[in-house]
């Protein structure tokens, strides 16, 4: 592709422009769910576009599994200097500690799934009626048919079979006390829109994201980094190898792959000739066929 | 590299799934560990080949029943373009989907079984499509396979739809016989149908040219959100955001603000947080003002020589979307763009049914039904007519009991 010809980027970004704008000008208490991956970086350049030389018209949230890459965590804490805006950090250890979930026990433990907990209480506790994401529709089969402007009931729950539907560029946010519209302004995006987007714009991201020496361990057939909340023992065995991360998650739920792409150029290169959808990379899909869409259901991301 | 994007009508039977798995599978968009969960799927077809129509079918109650029940979104590119596909439902239960579908498109493929030729879906679809006002039509003859590929039965059934597209004024209509399921004209030019000169469906989509839709003198730009940082050395800073739905704004340009109807010139416009002369259509913008007027969310910025229409009585076009009848006792919120207001549906002048384009007396709506209505706005709007603006002709209505979108309106005239 011809790097200067970009015409499809000017118009992804108008569009995702044009929603977070739409969510400054329908909700009372909007926020912007940001996980520290590419995509909710992504977001933030979006919304410096979108509102400035104003103040985001919302703070950003965090999710804080307590697993989280280090890596990932710094950059954050970076981030929100360099941009002056507010940050929220729900912390998965703090619901924990209040006994609302209980932490799984066993190698294959995981907080991925504990988090839906903190992020519906951080979402209450902040009065947020809007929630602004980074998912895309190209990542999995029920993000495909998720709207732009997607409504979540006082249980935080998606109903697929009761969708609004999405006309032209009119998004209806109007909802009762309790709902909260989860809005997803780089739907139509795919990953290589975003890697192609971030060259153009010079984004910085986490150094996990490019090729980097990591100690490691397989698991289930995936490379996982060496962390002790992944509860290792004997039978696994660590590795050094070069590795980076395609997404940015939970510890005890992102594999790596073996790359030597260090760049942003040759990470591109990487994904065009890639054999392994980004989701495929993520253990916690692999559970059934229709685990997106259960897990959607009950309010995740 | 521009976007084209494009919805597909069609049900079924009539393989319009297969023929997007088809366009994905031969132009390599699909990945591998998608293709590894498709070969390990149960479904196969008769001959033991891969169902590609797994690659559309999203959720878990679509793939137990079979069908498609609602609108997914698949992105592709290849050298030359890269494509948005709303992939809808065909069933006349699932009229509303299409019609979102079509909303967002910019050409519609209708898809007619070889076999059955033109039939009453057939005429469904491309009333939808006639009533959005798609400029781009591809009929595509699937199954030519089972006709042993026959040029008679392909050209019985395009004068069978020339007919129709007449009746319907569809503008530019373009036919390819294709095989979705043997892949004959969907990515490569078939081989079994040496009588067709034309391109296939992909070569088709990858050339044709829609950006001349979307150059218009109307230049119009709905306010979403008005930037005021109010801090000591931002102090005057006052810029009104919003994207550009048609035509273009320049420097010094006369602009009018609907619907107070105050007058100004644009003193800058800012784009990605830099200084522009120009704005053209779909650019998301920051537009300043010479004089210091009163404006926020809901008000336009026109430009003064070619102002829409403002009125608070219009005739519309109405697509039912709710299972909830229409109730023409009760006050709808209508969103015509940033602007939100009430409104009565005041008389219901006919609905067509939509299988035999017949105009029919009704006094209510129920979903799906499609007809004509005039309405009443609590405040005036500043619209142009969907055949001519589509994006400032199009409105939604909800129902302020459930908060849901209830109709799509086509505004075609202005009744006061």
């Amino acid at each position: 592709m011809n790097k200067q010809d970009t015409t499809y980027l000017d118009q992804l970004e108008a569009e995702a422009i044009f929603i977070l704008r739409e969510v400054a000008g329908q909700f009372e208490r909007p926020a912007l769910l940001f996980s520290g991956g590419k995509d909710s970086i992504t977001l933030v350049r979006l919304a410096e576009k979108a509102f400035r030389p104003g103040k985001f018209p919302f703070p950003l949230v965090h999710i804080d599994t307590g697993h989280n890459f280090p890596e990932t965590i710094s950059f954050r804490d970076e981030m929100i200097v360099r941009i002056g805006e507010k940050l929220i950090v729900g912390h998965v250890q703090d619901s924990i500690d209040q006994g609302k979930v209980i932490e799984q026990k066993g190698k294959n433990a995981s907080r991925n799934a504990l988090q839906t907990v903190t992020l519906l209480d951080t979402i209450a506790e902040g009065k947020f009626d809007a929630c602004i994401g980074g998912a895309r529709r190209d990542e999995e089969k029920a993000r495909a048919k998720e709207r732009i402007f997607s409504v979540r009931d006082e249980f935080g729950q998606w109903d697929p079979k009761r969708q609004r539907p999405e006309l032209w560029n009119i998004f209806n946010g109007k909802i009762h006390p309790g709902e909260n519209v989860r809005v997803f302004p780089i739907s139509n995006w795919t990953e290589l829109d975003v890697w192609n987007y971030i060259r153009r714009e010079k984004i910085e991201l986490p150094s996990i994201y490019f090729a980097h020496q990591r100690d490691v361990i397989t698991r289930n057939g995936q490379l996982m980094a060496a962390a002790d909340c992944l509860n290792m023992d004997a039978e696994d065995k660590i590795e050094r190898k070069n590795v980076r991360f395609r997404t940015v998650g939970d510890m005890t739920c992102t594999a790596a792959v073996e790359s030597d792409a260090d760049q942003i150029d040759d990470i591109i290169e990487e994904i065009k000739r890639s054999k392994i959808s980004e989701r495929g990379a993520r253990m916690d899909d692999k559970v059934s066929e229709a685990a997106m869409e259960d897990r959607k259901k009950g309010g995740y991301f | 590299m521009d976007l084209l994007k494009f919805f597909t009508a069609g049900s079924v039977d009539d393989g319009k799934s297969t023929l997007i798995g088809r366009l994905l599978y031969d132009s390599e968009s699909i990945l591998a560990d998608q293709l590894e969960a498709l070969q390990q799927s149960n479904r196969k077809n008769d001959d033991g080949t891969i169902d590609l129509a797994i690659l559309t079918d999203g959720l878990k109650a679509e793939r137990e029943q079979g069908i498609t029940i609602d609108v997914a979104y698949k992105y592709f590119q290849t050298e030359r373009r890269k494509f948005i596909i709303a992939d809808t439902p065909g069933h006349i239960q699932y009229t509303r989907n299409m019609v979102t579908g079509a909303s967002n498109s910019d050409l519609a493929i209708i898809l007619v079984d070889a076999r059955n030729g033109v039939v009453e879906q057939t005429v469904r679809h491309s009333f939808l499509v006639s009533l959005l006002e798609l400029k781009h039509v591809v009929v595509c003859i699937n199954k030519m396979d089972m006709l042993d590929y026959s040029e008679n039965a392909f050209n019985a059934i395009r004068e069978a739809y020339a007919e129709i597209a007449q009746k319907l004024q569809l503008k530019e209509v373009t036919y390819i016989p294709v095989s979705a399921l043997k892949g004959d004209n969907i990515v490569n030019r078939s081989q079994n149908m040496p009588w067709y000169d034309g391109e296939s469906l992909l070569g088709h989509l990858e050339s044709i040219e829609v950006n001349e839709d979307k150059k218009s003198a109307q230049a119009r730009m709905p306010v979403q959100w008005v930037i005021r940082p109010q801090t000591d050395e931002l102090h005057d800073y006052r810029g009104y955001a919003g994207r550009i739905l048609s035509g273009s704004f320049r420097i010094n340009d006369k602009i009018t603000v609907l619907p107070s109807g105050i007058k100004s010139e644009i003193s800058k416009i800012e784009i990605n947080m830099q200084e522009q002369d120009v704005a053209l259509v779909g650019s998301s913008v920051t537009i300043h003002l010479k004089d210091n007027i009163d404006i926020g969310r809901g008000d336009i910025l026109v430009n003064s020589s070619h102002e829409p229409i403002l009125s608070q009585s219009i005739e519309a076009d109405l697509c039912w979307m709710d299972t909830k009848v229409l109730d023409p006792s009760i006050m709808y919120l209508l969103q015509h763009n940033s602007k939100l207001t009430k409104c009565k549906i005041r008389e219901i002048l006919y609905r067509v049914n939509i299988n035999t384009l017949e105009k029919v007396d009704a006094d209510s709506f129920q979903l799906n039904d499609i007809g004509r209505v005039s309405i009443r706005t609590a405040e005036p709007l500043a619209f142009d007519l969907y055949q001519e603006n589509k994006l400032n002709g199009g409105a939604i209505l909800i129902d302020p009991r459930t908060n849901l979108t209830v109709g799509s309106l086509m505004f075609r005239a202005n009744a006061e």
